[in-house]
């Protein structure tokens, strides 16, 4: 006899089925695993990065007999366009401060406000990029420029979706408010907006600051 | 070599042209074939009006058993046309000696093994594996659906999309030539300038993004919605091989996509990741695919492992022996595959340190998996063995896959692997395994749980026809390529020197006809089981004896599976209620929330397919079209709050009564 | 920038012992043999398996391997097996006699056992491998002719250097200065020391009566150390496909006495049949061009740095070497002042028909340009290092005594550098880095 079995042995049958069953169950709310879900979905876009910095780790030295990170970059620019995307995550910060007080203008000004950041960011990289094609250092010149355009501009195309991503947000909240589905997707696009942060964080110091210094 | 210049672009269409239609005879025909085929299906489903009926309640369903079941019927499909490039491999190798050129030129033979093995491991395997745990692990965990229902859909297209691009190769255009991981610098686009790679590049990329996605959603589903009192550590062994398995998928599936994607800008863009020139690194390809690769072969075999273990559970009528270290060897397997990639490409050269290090890792996988078999063996030990068919598959896996194990341990010998690399041996191992492993274990879980899907088993006579065929068909048809290996035997070869060879292949290709044999049988099992399905019927829901919580419910179960929520007390739940002697409530139903039906899915993964084959042709004006249909489309969907509904007390009350009267009838 | 550079863990220090002296599971093999012959059936033992019977002492060591390894598999997995069955039968449920416990599912005996023992057999065998890859790495020299022969003190390898073109093979033997196309001539009994690379697309280079395979990859350089030990005639043959000729890429291997070998060589060297004159850039850059089951071609004279510039991807006029731009990348490059410097660098970029692109006047190109090209290539420091491990070195390490504590891995490169110092230990080769890319550095 099993050991379930030994404790229900005195049991009737509707204590059984209270015992075996959840007689009383209510609806399960939706979007309960939600977080989760995106939280794994970071983690595997986190390796895809994992991949793109590996190669530039094991490309980032062929230089093929042309310009290595010192010829190109221009850390002071940098540092402007990585204040540009931390800025926007503090902003991102008080969106969400807006919406725990269930301010909808509030959030709405401040996701603007982080997308403006965001677009600042996007246009000094393009600016950034077209500057090194327009020299002749185009992706296409060496392994060292083709992992850094493929990590640095992955960054930026995810960017760039966070962008059209936090418009849309911004007109789903007019339109329907900060009901709990809008709230959920402005927590998964906080924690998207600051994923990318990171990654920032690691571009920065070990593309541009290690090739630099 | 005969230079076909591919060199037309017109912005209309751009690479595509006449002479992207067949040119080869045998493709012709199939073409023809297929094309009538497809002509009198469409037809068919005009005429007795069924396309309705498929909107509904298939295609756009979220209902993670018909998701299930249609991708098992994608799997099916595509099986049949991989097995088809099988037989033609077979076949040309069988003629192809002293001179013979055989039938097949080298541009569509070299297609066919690539397309093999791509269409094999993606299109089959995998479509298997993702139904079953589809289908079964929300019934396994007592749970309603899976947590994103509408991403499982949506999974299940981009899949199939993958699957259409591959298939579209075949008539338009060309598959790669490149073998199914497609080394460069063989890839790039200076060496394979036309259009097969890029059809590999995206059949992967966009079916990669389905498997990504359902991984995530089912590892939310399984953490996330297991019924009250199921700890881990009294999930059913299903369930955990499947939790570790889309662990896998996520953590390995990534890489692919990042992997292919360095191949897409070095094909389109002229990058240099995997260059000879400018300082790319081909060699970083053959290792970032690998750190993919290896934990795939995992990602397919070990949720079989969960299979055979539920099934000699149950048919041994006994708890399977050795739960927890069933579950620890699992796990150890899931950690140790992320440190073995190196061993497929020992002969690279890395030094000897490196090499025995992957070579002794890759031994210590045979550990836990040792440790597998002998708890199969002792949960016989013991029991009281009904062989049915899936316990039939079970038998003829422990001994088939054992032998393909030992090989695999032998190929991680280094010195060993210097002798036997890329030869017949090789394939002889991984048929040997995959065969043995993953599709005896496809065949043991559809013969297991039809009778949950469809309210009938399947017929025994053309199943133990099929079995019988089957297995020793296997061996007949890989033998020889093991005796080919020792000989020295290289693998993708088109034709052959040495007349002594031609008679292996020659009962290889016999094997091959046995095995040919097996499907057929197992096609009239299914179609005799629907035509006498009256007399296979089985109204219980339990007709094995199962032991787990999917045998608790009626077959086919209900759209919301259980009507009440089980709550688990120890393993094999199903089982213990049994054995207490729990009735099934009768009264006291309620409304039941449901997600609803939703054709996103298949809209997305049709425009992914178009932009997929735009990209492959260099249509740019369509390729932008449909990149941005799927932006848009995506947003629009995101507009859609209602996504949900309730399924009324009443309807749950006629079924629930219909299920009392089922029971009532088989006297249970 | 290798992958394959990550050679941690050195060798050990001397004492050295004699090469006949290393670990042997020579009884073990004889052992072996008796049971192969019973184990393999008949059918296998009547056709020709050249991976377990091979002429060379290299392959056969490791045919042995796939002999002993298997057999000491089969030490459980034939358990298993008849357990299986056994257990199968006993337990089938029309069998009422034979005891049934449904909730029997665990024993802490059995658990033990199920766990160790496939645990032991990958302990011996796990031994077994890490003294076999070392012993029968691809890069290091051979320890001895075969089993009773150790390799005289003053034996000069035969060195041949093997290129693996669309879809044929290129064999240059630079001490006798010949080459020849799909045919491989070995002398037996003497030491053959393969230097290996590719052209377009990565291949392997596969003899298996002779020792196992190697790739061989574009711009890099792989090793294979051999011995054959009797005359033969057999077939080598690319073991990677590589594309539409991949099935006709064989090439006859025959392995003649000493004395037949420097006369064949001398025949070669005279012209003859076959004859295909002199191999320089200009011939190569015709050969290079993809075709299928090219006939043999034997050629009299070979220019003497051809297969470097194969290897360095600098044969066709005008292109820059793959050493000097490594060593020019290892400085940091060349800065904005090298960014327009695409053309010399395009290899592959053209594809395969445009490979043999002729240059209006090739030779006057050769002259002009290789020039300085070559002297840059020769004098960079430290290029080509020789990546070879010596026979017979200390086995300590192998056998478990006296094990070198593992250094540092070198990470990127950055560490190679520091490891790449002259020391003063000549076991220190060991640490450079083990294969191919001459100078990804």
């Amino acid at each position: 006899m099993t050991a379930t079995a030994e404790m229900t042995k005195n049991l009737t049958q509707p204590e059984l089925q209270a015992a075996f069953y959840d007689l009383d169950e209510h609806d399960h709310p939706e979007g309960g695993s939600t977080m989760l879900g995106f939280w794994m979905y970071l983690m595997s876009d986190c390796l895809i990065f994992a991949m793109l910095f590996a190669a530039y780790g094991v490309l980032g030295g062929s230089f093929a007999a042309g310009p290595g990170p010192k010829d190109l970059f221009d850390l002071k620019l940098i540092a402007l366009n990585t204040a540009m995307l931390l800025f926007s995550s503090i902003t991102y910060g008080f969106a969400m401060l807006a919406m725990e007080k269930d301010n909808r203008g509030g959030t709405q000004l401040w996701l603007l406000v982080t997308a403006l950041f965001g677009a600042a960011f996007l246009f000094i990289e393009l600016y950034e990029f077209s500057h090194l094609i327009h020299e002749g250092a185009t992706p296409m010149r060496s392994g060292f420029l083709t992992a850094f355009f493929s990590l640095v501009g992955t960054h930026g195309l995810h960017v760039t979706f966070g962008l059209i991503w936090l418009f849309t947000l911004v007109v789903q909240i007019g339109k329907k408010g900060l009901i709990p589905a809008n709230k959920r997707r402005l927590m998964c696009l906080s924690l998207f907006w600051h994923f990318l942060d990171v990654i920032w964080i690691g571009v920065f110091t070990f593309v541009y600051l290690m090739g630099m210094l | 070599m005969e230079v076909v210049d591919h060199s037309h672009w017109s912005p209309l269409l751009g690479r595509l042209w006449w002479d992207a239609m067949p040119q080869e005879p045998i493709v012709l025909a199939t073409f023809v074939v297929v094309a009538l085929g497809g002509a009198a299906l469409v037809a068919g489903l005009t005429y007795f009006k069924l396309w309705g009926y498929l909107w509904k309640e298939w295609f756009t369903s979220v209902d993670h058993k018909k998701i299930g079941i249609m991708y098992m019927v994608l799997g099916l499909v595509m099986f049949l046309r991989g097995f088809a490039d099988a037989v033609m491999m077979r076949i040309q190798q069988a003629i192809a000696f002293g001179g013979n050129e055989g039938y097949l030129n080298a541009h569509h033979y070299d297609q066919i093994f690539t397309a093999h093995g791509v269409i094999m491991i993606f299109f089959v395997a995998m479509p298997f594996v993702t139904g079953l745990m589809n289908y079964i692990v929300p019934l396994q965990i007592g749970a309603r659906d899976v947590s994103f229902p509408f991403l499982n859909n949506f999974s299940f297209w981009m899949t199939t999309a993958g699957a259409v691009l591959v298939m579209a190769s075949l008539f338009i255009g060309e598959f790669a030539q490149t073998g199914w991981l497609a080394y460069p610098p063989l890839s790039n686009l200076a060496y394979s300038p036309w259009v097969g790679v890029d059809y590999y590049i995206w059949a992967l990329q966009i079916a990669g993004v389905g498997t990504l996605l359902s991984g995530v959603n089912l590892i939310a589903t399984i953490v996330k919605m297991r019924a009250p009192g199921m700890t881990m550590m009294r999930m059913p062994i299903f369930t955990w091989t499947a939790l570790c398995t889309n662990i896998l998928i996520v953590a390995a599936f990534p890489v692919l996509t990042a992997v292919m994607t360095m191949l897409t800008v070095d094909r389109y863009l002229g990058f240099n990741f995997f260059t000879n020139d400018f300082g790319g690194s081909p060699m970083m390809y053959v290792n970032l695919i690998w750190i993919w690769g290896h934990p795939e072969v995992y990602i397919l075999i070990l949720p079989l492992f969960g299979v055979f273990s539920e099934v000699t559970s149950t048919f041994s009528g006994k708890r399977l022996f050795g739960y927890s270290s069933m579950v620890y060897a699992t796990l150890c397997i899931t950690i140790l595959s992320y440190l073995v990639w190196l061993h497929h490409f020992f002969t690279m050269g890395s030094g000897a340190s490196v090499n025995s290090f992957f070579g002794i890792t890759t031994m210590v996988i045979s550990i836990p998996t040792g440790a597998k078999l002998f708890n199969w063996l002792f949960t016989m030990y013991r029991g009281r063995i009904r062989f049915e068919l899936p316990m039939m598959w079970t038998v003829a896996f422990m001994l088939t896959f054992t032998v393909g194990g030992m090989t695999g341990v032998l190929l991680a010998v280094p010195p060993a692997d210097f002798v036997l690399h890329n030869s017949l041996f090789l394939i002889a191992h991984f048929h040997n395994v995959i065969i043995g492993g993953v599709l005896f274990g496809i065949f043991a879980a559809i013969n297991y749980w039809w009778p949950k899907a469809f309210g009938f088993k399947l017929n025994q006579f053309w199943g133990k026809v099929s079995f019988w065929l089957w297995v020793p068909g296997f061996w007949v048809a890989f033998m020889p390529l093991y005796i080919l290996g020792l000989m020295g035997v290289t693998r993708r070869m088109r034709t052959f020197d040495d007349p002594s060879l031609q008679i292996f292949f020659v009962i290889a290709g016999i094997g091959a006809a046995m095995i040919a044999g097996g499907i057929a049988a197992m096609l009239v099992q299914f179609a005799v089981s629907v035509w006498k399905r009256e007399e296979l019927k089985d109204e219980s829901g339990d007709p094995w004896n199962g032991r787990t919580l999917e045998w608790a419910t009626s077959s086919p179960p209900p759209e919301y599976n259980f009507a009440f929520t089980p709550v688990v007390h120890d393993i094999d739940a199903w089982d213990d209620m049994k054995r207490c002697g729990v009735t099934r409530p009768t009264a006291g139903f309620r409304s039941i929330h449901m997600p609803k039906g939703t054709g996103t899915g298949l809209i997305l993964a049709g425009l992914s397919t178009v932009l997929g084959f735009a990209m492959i042709w260099y249509i740019w004006w369509l390729a932008a079209v449909s990149f941005l249909g799927v932006i848009g489309y995506a947003i629009f969907h995101t507009f859609n709050y209602k996504r949900d509904y309730h399924i009324p007390v009443e309807t749950v009350e006629a079924t629930e009564a219909e299920r009392t009267r089922q029971l009532a009838a088989v006297g249970a | 920038m290798s992958y394959v550079r990550t050679r941690g863990i050195g060798l050990g220090a001397p004492p050295m012992r004699p090469p006949e002296s290393r670990p042997k599971p020579r009884q073990l093999t004889a052992l072996a043999k008796v049971l192969a012959a019973l184990s393999l059936t008949g059918a296998l033992s009547a056709c020709n398996t050249v991976v377990l019977d091979p002429a060379g002492d290299v392959a056969r060591q490791q045919g042995d391997l796939v002999v002993i390894s298997t057999l000491l598999m089969l030490l459980i997995v034939l358990p298993v097996m008849a357990a299986t069955c056994l257990f199968a039968w006993r337990y089938r449920a029309s069998n009422k006699e034979a005891v049934y416990q449904p909730d029997w599912d665990h024993s802490t005996q059995l658990e033990l056992l199920i766990w160790t023992a496939p645990l032991l057999i990958i302990i011996c065998l796990g031994a077994l491998t890490w003294v076999t890859t070392h012993l029968l790495d691809p890069y290091r020299t051979i320890g001895r002719i075969d089993a009773n022969t150790p390799v005289a003190a003053n034996a000069k390898p035969l060195e041949v250097e093997v290129v693996a073109l669309d879809w044929k093979w290129l064999f240059i033997y630079p001490e006798q200065g010949v080459a020849t196309v799909n045919e491989l001539v070995v002398p037996t009994g003497r030491p053959l020391h393969f230097k290996i690379t590719s052209s377009s697309v990565m291949n392997s280079f596969y003899v298996p009566a002779m020792a196992g395979q190697i790739y061989a990859m574009p711009g890099m350089e792989t090793r294979l150390h051999a011995v054959v030990n009797k005359p033969i005639e057999t077939v080598g043959f690319s073991a990677n496909y590589s594309g539409a000729g991949f099935s006709n890429m064989r090439f006859a291997t025959r392995a003649v006495s000493d004395a037949d070998f420097a006369k064949w060589a001398e025949g070669v060297k005279a012209g003859g049949d076959k004859a295909g004159g002199t191999l320089d850039r200009i011939a190569y850059l015709q050969l290079e061009k993809p075709s299928e089951k090219v006939p043999v071609i034997r050629y009299a004279s070979v220019a003497p740095d051809l297969y470097d510039a194969i290897v360095d991807m600098c044969v066709e006029p005008g292109k820059m070497c793959m050493s000097e731009m490594m060593a020019l990348d290892a400085r940091g490059g060349l800065g904005k002042a090298g960014i327009r410097n695409v053309e010399m660098l395009a290899y592959d970029k053209h594809g395969r028909e445009a490979v043999a692109k002729a240059n209006a006047n090739p030779n006057a190109a050769i002259q002009r340009e290789l020039a300085w090209v070559r002297a840059l290539c020769r004098q960079m420091p430290g290029t080509a290092p020789d990546n070879t491990v010596k026979a017979p070195t200390n086995l300590r390490s192998l056998t478990g005594a006296g094990m070198a504590a593992p250094q540092s891995l070198p990470l990127f490169g950055k560490g190679e550098q520091a490891l790449s110092q002259p020391q003063a230990e000549p076991v220190a080769v060991n640490d450079a880095a083990h294969s191919s890319q001459i100078s990804r550095n």
